[in-house]
Parts: C-alpha cells; structure tokens; sequence
C-alpha cells in the first residue's frame, strides 16, 4: 500500500535537552497514514529519544507534536489516552518478564483498552500466530529466543491497535540470524498498511520497506526522501559520510 | 562407547569428590568433637547438665511450655499478614511522586526513621504501657494486641525498606513498556512493577520474619503467658533452666524451617547440603 492522504503524526520544531546535552535541536517530520519512514542516523544521533518524545514517555522542551491533527504536547492533554492510541516497539523488547507470551500481549488490551479477557485472549493468540508464535502462548520470555521475544513485542505493540507504530532499532540486540524474522514482521505489518516510524540501522531494510528515509543528525532532520534518493545519492556530506561508515562494517 | 580420555578424566573426577567427602566428614569429627569434649569435660559440665539440660524437667515443663508457644505462633502468623499490608503502603507512599501525596510521604519517611531507628523492645515497652494510660476510648488496653502492634510497627518499617529496595531494582524499561502498552502509572505498578520487585524481595522479607518470630518473646515484658514468660515462670518454680532451653527449642522449631525456606528461595548458594 503506498502513502496517501492525511498527516497521521506530525512532528514540528521539536526540542529536548538532557541536562547540558541538547539531544533534538528542531525536528520536523510528518508521517502520513499507510506510510512507513525509516530514521537513520548514527548512535545517539536523537532517533530513540524522537520516538519517546512522540510516545509521551519523554516530554519535549520545546515545539509541538500532532497525532491525527491534535496537539498531544500539549500539557493538558492526557498522556494515557494519547499512548493508547500510538504504540512503541522497543529495541531490548521490554517484555515483562513474569508474564507469557499471551499475557505480555493481553495486558494492555484489558487494562487501556476494556477488552474482557476471552476477547483479547482469542486476538492475543491470533496476534501471535500471525507472527509465527503459534504454540508458543505460554511460554515466559526467558525461555524464547531474541527474535521471538521481539515478535511478542511487536503483537503486543500492535494488540492496541494503534494509529501508528514506532519502531526504536528492534533488531539491534539481535543475533545476526536472528534479524530476518523480525523484519518479516515489521514487513508483514507494512503490506497491512500500517502507519510506522522505524529507526533503524538496516539500510537494505530501510530502502525496502520504506516509503522515505530520513536522516538524523546531531538533533535535526538533514535530509529526507525516497529511499532510492537518499541512500544512494544523498545530497548532504553528512549522509554521504555515515553510509560511507556503515558500508565499510557490511550493513 | 566412551573413550580411555573420558573414562579417566571421570575416574579422575570421582576421586576428587571421595577425597572432598573424607577432608569435609574429618573436619567435621575435629571441630564438632573439639567443641563437645571442651564443653563436656568443663569442671562446671555436671551442674550445668542438671541445671539447663535436666530430662525429667524438660518432660514435665514442656507441655505447658508448648501452649504458651501457641500464643507466640498466633502472635507472629497475625503480625506477619500486617506487616506485609503496613509495609506495602508505607513503601508506595513514600515512591508516590503525586504533589497532593507530599505530607503523607513525609510522614512515611518519619515512619520509617522513628519505628526502625527505636529498640524493638522499648517500642514494645512505651506502646505497651504508653497506650493504655492515654486512657483514650476504643483503644486497645490487651497487652497482646498493644505488643503485637508494637512489633508490627517496627517490622513494618524495616520491610518498607525492603519493598522500596524491590521496587527500585525493576528495570526502568518495565515501566516504559506497561506506559507504551497504554496502562496507567498506577496500573503500571500494579501489574507490571511490583508483581516483579515482591518476586525479587521474598528471600529478605522471609528473612526479617525469622527476625520476628524470636522477636515474638519481647511481648513477654508486658505480662502475656508466651512461651518464654511460661518458661521463666516455671525456672523461678524450680529453680531449673531446662524450660528455657524447651522454649529456645520451640522457637527454633519455627525460625529454622523458616530459614530453609529462604535458603531454596535464594537459590543453592546459601543451603548447606
């Protein structure tokens, strides 16, 4: 499904600063409904702190940011019902560790969302099936593999239903062998049409998968396009210089 | 088929484990011998027999000794469910980063200081005696109840402490994750942090309960008929210790199983086998 239609998120002159450390120094960026776009950027270059920010679990200093044309930075808004609206897939999974697999993919269906518990079960085990977790409902993270973990993750971001899916490096804590599964996952997500900001360091993924590719550096968006554009004939030195580092360590 | 290099490295390993056994059952014989024979060819040895270790006594005070250890037991199972109540909401007060929650938290810290920072036993004393000469309607004038709560006081304080420490020990990704999942920070702790962090602390809070258990006999200065009263009693009767000795035994019968319990909690590390 390509990009079409309205600004699902919309992310304007954003700012944050950890102390002296000023992460983000204006962001902007628009992510429209069906489309995927792919953050790149070096390591602390802000792509986990933008996702946070965007998922209210970090406030912003300055700027604003929009989910379906509504300011959610707003200090009145309430944090809880923007977060049940977005969903945010972390790179060391995060699952809760005293739960299954079932369970870390119902909880918030029962709780934020008021879905009895047989309702959320029978879509938990869909869910899990879908991603290729059939059989596996009861087992406790610890006894999954990363890529599986990070699947349990991804149906249980994606339990909530959410407008939009961001994506915070989900295969960096992966073995190597074990990266494939997950993006099949994330890309079985897109064919669906689903809405979704992906920081990553996959180049080939991103230039699959993606509709645009932005690149973050120190805090701003430098430059943004189709994947074909910016990956291969970036505009910026910046751009050039990072892949040219990513090259060299077989990405 | 195993080959030779296997068979020897296990034969090899076999004599190890005899040659452990054998130093682990001389030493033992040594230093628990050692400790026997000191104590048994003390010139003080045949009084002390009579006096603490007389069979006859022992069989005739230990039943009464026994109902009084029931009140002990009765004591501490009441005790153990309030101080896990008690310590529970001091602990979530004193985290709780609400505004309109700042005196009730201030006042979990003064909690905390004063009943950990107080002598069990002189908590047991002032709240004991303290109480009953406010003279106030509706409190508890029962020296049992005043002890117990007393104790519950103490212990509740420590095993705020407890929780705090479990609580903060959960990774902060948890909280992220139940917050992106669409739950509320209330919500949040309750499912996601602290089914983790009361996981985490049992082997500790077990731990301050065996504390407790023995602790249980402090109630004894306000008058209750408990196991160690009981047994003072019937020494000043007699003129013999061996009650104390079947009431230390008793307490033991409770705090060692107690114990091993928190030993499998922990893991095999701290177990003796």
């Amino acid at each position: 499904m390509s990009a079409t239609g309205k600004p699902v998120l919309e992310v304007r002159d954003v700012t944050k600063s950890f102390g002296e450390r000023e992460v983000l120094r204006g962001v902007d960026l628009g992510v429209r409904e069906h489309e995927a776009i792919a953050l790149i950027g070096a390591s602390g270059s802000g792509k986990s702190t933008l996702l946070r920010c965007i998922d209210l679990l970090e406030e912003v200093d300055d700027g604003d940011i929009f989910l379906d044309g509504e300011v959610i930075t707003d200090p009145a808004v309430d944090p809880v019902a923007v977060r049940r609206r977005l969903a945010l897939v972390f790179q060391a999974y995060n699952l809760f560790p005293h739960l299954s697999a079932l369970q870390n993919v119902v909880l918030g269906e029962m709780r934020a969302h008021g879905a009895s518990r047989a309702e959320a079960e029978e879509r938990g085990r869909e869910l899990l099936a879908r991603f290729g977790l059939a059989g596996r409902e009861d087992d406790r993270p610890e006894n999954l593999s990363g890529g599986q973990q990070q699947r349990v993750a991804i149906a249980r971001a994606f339990a909530g239903r959410p407008r939009a899916l961001l994506l915070d490096e989900v295969t960096s804590a992966l073995d190597p062998e074990l990266v494939g599964e997950v993006l099949e996952a994330v890309r079985d997500l897109k064919r669906d049409g689903m809405t979704m900001l992906i920081a990553t360091h996959e180049m080939s993924f991103a230039r699959e998968v993606a509709d645009q590719v932005a690149f973050l550096y120190e805090g701003r968006i430098l430059e943004q396009g189709p994947p074909e554009q910016v990956l291969e004939a970036p505009r910026r030195d910046e751009t050039k210089r990072f892949l040219t580092r990513l090259l060299r360590v077989g990405r | 088929m195993p080959s030779s290099r296997r068979l020897e490295r296990e034969a090899a390993k076999r004599r190890r484990h005899r040659r452990g056994q054998a130093i682990a059952a001389l030493s033992s014989i040594v230093v628990l011998g050692g400790l026997a024979a000191l104590i048994l060819t003390s010139p003080g040895w045949p009084e002390v027999r009579e006096t603490f270790f007389n069979w006859e006594v022992f069989k005739e005070s230990f039943p009464d000794v026994l109902k009084a250890f029931w009140l002990d037991v009765k004591i501490f199972l009441t005790a153990e469910l309030a101080i896990l109540v008690v310590g529970l909401v001091v602990a979530l007060i004193r985290i709780a980063r609400s505004p309109a929650m700042f005196p009730v938290r201030l006042l979990s810290v003064v909690f905390v200081d004063l009943f950990r920072g107080v002598p069990t036993i002189l908590l047991v004393f002032l709240i004991g005696f303290g109480v009953p000469a406010l003279q106030l309607s509706g409190t508890p004038n029962d020296p049992v109840v005043l002890g117990a709560i007393a104790l519950v006081l103490s212990y509740s304080a420590y095993v705020a402490e407890v929780y705090r420490a479990g609580i903060n020990s959960v990774h902060r990704g948890q909280r992220d994750a139940a917050l992106a999942v669409g739950l509320t920070e209330t919500q949040a702790m309750r499912h996601v942090i602290l089914p983790q962090a009361v996981r985490r602390v049992a082997p500790p809070l077990l731990n301050d309960f065996v504390a407790l258990q023995k602790d249980v006999a402090l109630i004894s200065i306000l008058g209750p008929l408990e196991a160690f009263r009981e047994a003072q009693i019937i020494e000043s009767l007699t003129f013999n210790f061996t009650p104390l000795v079947a009431a230390a035994l008793l307490y033991l019968a409770v705090t060692v199983p107690t114990a091993r319990i928190v030993d499998r909690l922990g893991g095999p590390e701290g177990a003796v086998r």
